[in-house]
């Protein structure tokens, strides 16, 4: 036998247990919780970012070792290594091609702001080309750098207002 | 094997306009650049040099005359000595010089980068594009005239260039260029670091006396 539901509020013994929060504070730990960078490997940084992928410094553990080689798949893109002005278009192109909500590490000095490579063909600081979120100094910095800026950036997604931006841009 | 005095020898005997070159290392000679093909050929044929280990050239500075010299190094594998062969560019302007891409295919890109960097066009080169710097890049870096932190251009995108705005700015030198010392010393005292700091991008460089 069915009876007919006329209670207006929510019952949690009907719903199940119900958690009560902001919107923003749902969004951010999702989306902080797996970040999945996009390698942009383009010097000897991108083998310290190979070293913090793999087991003894282990990148999973911050939800971010779904590394996509696809832009179209990746939230972060790590700049590691030095980028060249013949490169810089190609940078930019592929973080156009990142959906949004999209963050850049620049890692190491290079990236940074071409580090010890002040010469006509090195792109002094990735951040002319992309907006830089979290920069890393060291040449290259050591693994646990990367996987502090990592915790840094995910502090700074906490504090977006992404439903805001969400119903914004629908 | 032939030692390599008989190389030089052999060379001058066949090439009379064959001038030995000052060098600190292996046998090196100066040749009328309309004779090097055929002088490399030579080398290859007759003495097995059959390694060409680079094609690269000199600019011997802007008001110099010659100004561009090319030179070839060749090894042979089974005598185990290397030879240099210098040319000097007839034109100061629009130095040109044979390519020998079809005689070893890695010429090819050794050519390309020393058209890329010093601007020396090789005659009958299959495919001479730049190697290094982006095609339609204006200047050949790796002359006298041009400074190490560069000239400003465009991006090689100039879609990119526009959306963001960079360009190809010189960079900050900063009393460089950074230059590692070497020699058993502390490894924080041997790191790159500019040879002049004196001056940086805050403070001017102190007027030359």
């Amino acid at each position: 036998m069915v009876s007919a539901n006329n209670e207006l509020a929510y019952n949690t013994k009907i719903e199940g247990d119900i958690v009560v929060t902001r919107a923003d504070a749902v969004i951010n730990w999702l989306r902080s919780s797996s970040v999945w960078p996009m390698p942009m490997g383009l010097a000897c940084c991108a083998i310290e970012l190979m070293g913090v992928a793999a087991s003894r410094f282990d990148i999973a553990r911050f939800g971010a070792e779904v590394f996509r080689f696809s832009p179209r798949q990746a939230d972060c893109m790590i700049v590691a290594g030095t980028v060249t002005y013949k490169m810089a278009p190609h940078v930019r192109r592929i973080y156009d091609q990142m959906a949004e909500p999209k963050w850049v590490i620049a890692m190491g000095a290079c990236a940074s702001s071409g580090g010890m490579y002040r010469s006509y063909a090195t792109l002094q600081g990735v951040d002319q080309i992309v907006p830089v979120d979290v920069y890393i100094s060291g040449c290259p910095p050591r693994p646990e750098a990367l996987l502090d800026a990592l915790i840094k950036l995910q502090s700074k997604i906490k504090k977006e207002p992404s439903a805001n931006t969400l119903l914004q841009s629908a | 094997m032939t030692a390599t005095a008989d190389v030089t020898a052999a060379l001058q005997a066949k090439f009379p306009a064959a001038t030995p070159r000052p060098s600190g290392d292996h046998p090196a000679l100066n040749l009328p650049i309309v004779e090097v093909v055929a002088a490399l050929k030579y080398l290859r044929d007759e003495f097995a040099y059959d390694f060409l280990v680079d094609v690269t050239a000199i600019d011997n500075g802007v008001e110099a005359t010659p100004r561009f010299t090319t030179v070839w190094h060749v090894y042979s594998t089974a005598g185990h000595g290397y030879v240099r062969i210098a040319a000097d560019c007839a034109s100061d302007e629009n130095p040109v010089a044979p390519t020998v891409s079809h005689i070893w295919p890695t010429a090819n890109w050794h050519e390309r980068e020393t058209y890329d960097l010093l601007g020396v066009k090789f005659e009958k080169h299959p495919d001479l594009r730049r190697i290094l710097m982006w095609d339609g890049y204006p200047y050949h870096p790796l002359r006298k005239d041009f400074p190490l932190a560069g000239i400003q251009t465009p991006l090689p995108d100039l879609e990119v260039s526009e959306l963001t705005g960079a360009t190809v700015k010189p960079a900050p030198m900063a009393g460089g260029p950074f230059v590692a010392s070497p020699g058993e010393m502390n490894m924080t005292d041997a790191e790159p670091r500019a040879k002049d700091e004196s001056w940086n991008e805050r403070r001017e460089k102190p007027a030359s006396e």
